[in-house]
């Protein structure tokens, strides 16, 4: 059967999420050799990624879209071309080896599970790299921030792995915002999600703002500074985790974007040197901070910042040289580093500990570790003909003659080398030659899924440094072609050229790295001596800022949230003067008030007795009094509604103000209240007058809508069809329990249900005190009773 | 005069707010019950008043009489009626027993569920 495209990329992005979905069902099934099933995915992906490898290297790109929200115009589409390969395939290859490897790394430690995320984090990262529309895109990054987070704090009953999980979440998740914004900005430009058509954007007014937003996102992602300090935290991953994500794959998640990017954003200064600028901060940053640690998972760690730096330095150069060097490097640091972190979390399986200074002399007891581990550090250290030691000779090639910024960043690439290349040393030697020390455990070699990625993966970077012609025409070439947008030819061939300047560049290197290897444990104490006179991190910063968030939003709580029911109020009734008034007041609808007061001398009487009822009911000193208050005005009321054509209002209004009352002066009896207001005189002034505020308010809204056009149109209908079809002749009731019937069905299960809660809140007194004499039994009764009464 | 009865929906208004705005459990009661007379008469002139005759259809009329009342808000007042006064019962009761039970009828005193200077955030990962 033939592979086609879409079937690749279905493979790659869709199969690890229906096997995350599985993977604990699979484990459950074949227990131990769950490694060894789901390793097969990747594999799955990577053989049928890798035809397009002679397609991609023609200079071909294969798009593939799927019909997504066709109403929005999205599609769900996905572009391979020689840049997302050569990350699909490294994706794919190591990822292939990381999942074998933690088979036999989580023996039983919920296996199922981390296979799972591991999975899930697979695809999202297949995506990520695959991906052509900018929502999907950003679906992607999101979905690798939140497998990272689950994988970080995988072991989530340690402190320290929660506060990883989280600082790298927010850390990433602040980078993805950024991009989802960069995605929109560039939709708005545009009209097209798109990423591939979005063209050259760099003439565009809103420039410097996506070259900020995409490489915010770009540094959050890999860890550029000030963002770095997330990265060494998430070693609190299991070791294949941090080998996969924190590594390989998911770091270079923003070398990739500013890859993808260059075509459409690359070339100007703001980029170029902002890109050169951090990435070679962080390349030293990351290859000094290596020397200051002692626990191997740590170094590795600062070395893969250092590495990502030195990757951002170089498409920050952005000539055909330093991007072939950034796609080599790229390639051989996946190679070398998921080696070398696979070895550490063999060597902590092995003897318990990953501390440098207590381990020595393993060559014999883990000999195939020691083979991996010269591979690795080998690659690392950039000897000939490792594939390593050809990235670096590019590098060296592409920023040899140049401008001042060139050279700069060609003295931070000596150096951050040199470094590196001493950690890489030290990590061979160290460990492995010397003594054997004691150790927690009596040293073992791993078993054989443990070793496999380390000794395949470090033979794969011997094997392409022998080839590099070829994996220059297949992979390297069409990246390169694919970041710069032209056409670019290999130039690379097995040959080392003794008297050019990148040669004694790397030789310069080497003995750099050697010199400052022999003297590691003086640059340690001096720089550990350094760290504590300075006291202050990016990680205790980022404490700072995180905690500062957290009690500014309690802060923002407490004053919104502060449990003053009055005050609630108080902004309810504010917000109903402004609502009543201000659409009036703004769009020149205030009323023009009454012409003339045409009330009849009875009329005149009951309002006059309704105001005075309510006004007592606010003035009276004693409950008692207030009450009957209460019952003059519903009283007054009542006779209005009689005197306005409402009879039947007025029936029901008498009834329930003499239950009110009754009730009210029975339930006031049984309590001993203080009967004076509470409220201190400049609540009293306050309170009165957003009271007066309301009222008015009310009024004019009224009087707005009464001087109004008025609608008859349903009056008239009920009018005149209650008698033809209803058959009832008093309009109010046909309209209640007929034409609006299921209104009424809804009231009286209102008055149903406020019975229930009544009687419920009266047992439950009950219950509670079944010795004390229970004063409120009798008002139950009556008070259902009237309720239900009440509903005509 | 619907004027006059829209200004008296709004000095109803105004008793009810104040009385709400206290924090007295009685007092905010007696406001609820001011403010659904309020909103009543509120309804009431909204749909224009009329005066003594009833929506009523006579015997063998097929319509009411031309000149009565408005039935429509009757019938949203009607039913507001019933169910405000469902609601004051029930809110009587929960006022009671909450007096029983927190020996308070200061709103501001009862605060089991949102105490004074709380919720405090929490600072540690």
């Amino acid at each position: 059967m033939e592979v086609t495209p879409d079937i690749a990329i279905a493979l790659a992005v869709l199969l690890p999420f229906l096997a995350a979905a599985l993977a604990p069902l699979i484990h459950r099934l074949v227990g131990d050799l769950s490694g060894w099933v789901v390793a097969l995915v990747p594999v799955a992906a990577f053989i049928a990624l890798w035809p397009l490898l002679e397609r991609t290297s023609t200079g071909e790109v294969v798009r593939v879209a799927w019909p997504w929200a066709p109403s929005w115009g999205l599609e769900l589409s996905f572009l391979i071309d020689g840049l997302s390969l050569v990350f699909a395939l490294t994706i794919a290859g190591v990822g292939a080896f990381v999942l074998l490897y933690s088979g036999a790394y989580l023996k039983g430690h919920r296996q199922g599970r981390f296979l799972g995320f591991l999975l899930a984090f697979m695809g999202a990262m297949q995506g990520l790299v695959l991906a052509d529309n900018l929502v999907a895109l950003y679906l992607f990054w999101e979905l690798t921030s939140v497998a990272s987070f689950l994988l970080i704090g995988f072991d989530h009953t340690r402190q320290a792995a929660r506060r990883a999980a989280i600082q790298a979440l927010v850390v990433t998740g602040l980078g993805g915002l950024a991009l989802l914004a960069a995605g929109v900005a560039i939709y708005a430009i545009t009209g097209g999600w798109a990423l591939s058509a979005a063209g050259d954007l760099k003439g565009n007014a809103a420039y410097p703002l996506l070259v900020g937003l995409v490489l915010l996102a770009a540094f959050t992602k890999s860890a550029q500074l000030p963002f770095h300090f997330w990265l060494p935290n998430a070693m609190e991953a299991p070791t294949p985790v941090s080998a996969y994500l924190h590594s390989a794959t998911m770091v270079q998640g923003g070398v990739y974007l500013v890859a993808r990017m260059t075509p459409h954003l690359g070339g100007e200064a703001i980029w170029n040197l902002t890109l050169m600028a951090f990435g070679g901060a962080t390349l030293l940053w990351g290859a000094i901070a290596a020397l200051l640690q002692t626990d191997l998972k740590q170094m590795l760690a600062q070395t893969t910042l250092a590495s990502l730096g030195l990757l951002m330095l170089l498409l920050g150069a952005g000539t055909e040289l330093a991007v072939t060097a950034a796609v080599l490097y790229f390639v051989a640091h996946a190679l070398y580093k998921a080696g070398l972190f696979l070895v550490v979390g063999a060597i902590d399986h092995g003897t318990g500990t990953r501390d440098i200074t207590m381990l020595g002399g393993l060559r014999d007891p883990m000999t195939v570790s020691f083979i991996g581990t010269i591979m690795a550090s080998a690659a690392m250290f950039g000897l000939p003909p490792l594939i390593g030691f050809f990235a670096k000779e590019e590098m060296y090639a592409a920023l040899a003659l140049g401008q001042l910024e060139s050279l700069l960043a060609l003295a931070a690439l000596v150096l951050g080398n040199g470094l590196l290349g001493a950690i890489g040393l030290a990590l061979l030697i160290k460990p492995f030659m010397g003594q054997l020390l004691t150790t927690p455990i009596e040293p073992h070699e791993a078993p054989v899924a443990m070793l496999a990625g380390p000794v395949v993966l470090g033979l794969l970077g011997i094997f392409l440094g022998f080839i590099p012609a070829l994996v220059g025409e297949l992979a390297v070439a069409p990246a390169t072609s694919a970041i710069l947008g032209v056409a670019v030819d290999t130039h690379l061939k097995f040959a080392v050229d003794l008297f050019g300047p990148a040669f004694w560049l790397s030789v310069a290197t080497w003995v750099l790295a050697i010199g400052l290897f022999l003297r590691l444990d003086l640059a340690r104490s001096l720089l550990r001596r350094l760290a504590t006179t300075i006291g202050w991190t990016f990680d205790t910063g980022f404490d700072w800022v995180y905690f500062g968030i957290v009690r500014f939003a309690g802060a923002v709580t407490r004053l919104l949230h502060h449990g003053r029911l009055e005050l609630y109020l108080f902004v309810v009734f504010v917000l109903l003067v402004v609502a009543a008034i201000g659409p009036l007041w703004l769009m020149d609808g205030l009323p023009r008030g009454p012409q003339s007061l045409d009330l009849r001398f009875y009329e005149w009487g009951l309002v006059g007795l309704a105001v005075l009822g309510v006004g007592t009911v606010v003035y009276a000193r004693r409950r008692l009094f207030a009450i009957l208050a209460l019952g003059v005005q519903g009283l007054a009321v009542a006779l209005l509604y009689l005197v306005f054509g409402a009879p039947d209002l007025s029936f029901t209004q008498f009834m329930v103000e003499i239950l009110s009352v009754v009730i009210l002066a029975l339930v006031m009896t049984r309590l001993d209240l203080d009967s004076a207001d509470p409220r201190p005189l400049e609540d009293w002034a306050r309170d009165g007058g957003v009271a007066l505020l309301g009222g008015v308010a009310v009024t004019t809204l009224l009087w707005a809508v009464i001087e109004g056009p008025f609608d008859l149109r349903l009056s008239t209908f009920f009018n005149a069809h209650s008698v033809p079809i209803a058959h009832g002749h008093n309009i109010v009731n046909v309209i209640l329990v007929d034409f609006r019937g299921l209104d009424t069905l809804g009231e009286i299960s209102v008055v149903m249900t406020a019975g229930i809660a009544i009687l419920a809140l009266i047992r439950g007194a009950r219950r509670q005190r079944p010795v004390e004499v229970v004063p409120a039994e009798p008002q139950p009764q009556p008070k259902r009773r009237a309720a239900r009464k009440a509903a005509p | 005069m619907d004027h006059v009865i829209a200004a008296l929906s709004g000095v109803f208004f105004t008793a009810a707010i104040y009385l709400l705005l206290s924090r007295a459990l009685i007092r905010m009661l007696l406001g609820m019950v001011l403010l659904g007379n309020a909103v009543n008469l509120l309804i009431l002139v909204a749909g224009r008043l009329g005066r003594i005759v009833p929506p009523i259809a006579l015997d063998g009329a097929k319509a009411p009489l031309e000149g009565a009342a408005n039935p429509l808000p009757q019938a949203l007042i009607l039913t507001a009626i019933v169910i405000g006064f469902a609601m004051f019962a029930f809110l009587l009761v929960l006022a009671y027993r909450a007096y029983q039970s927190l020996e308070a009828d200061d709103t501001d005193r009862m605060r089991i569920t949102e105490p004074r200077g709380g919720p405090k955030p929490p600072m540690s990962y």
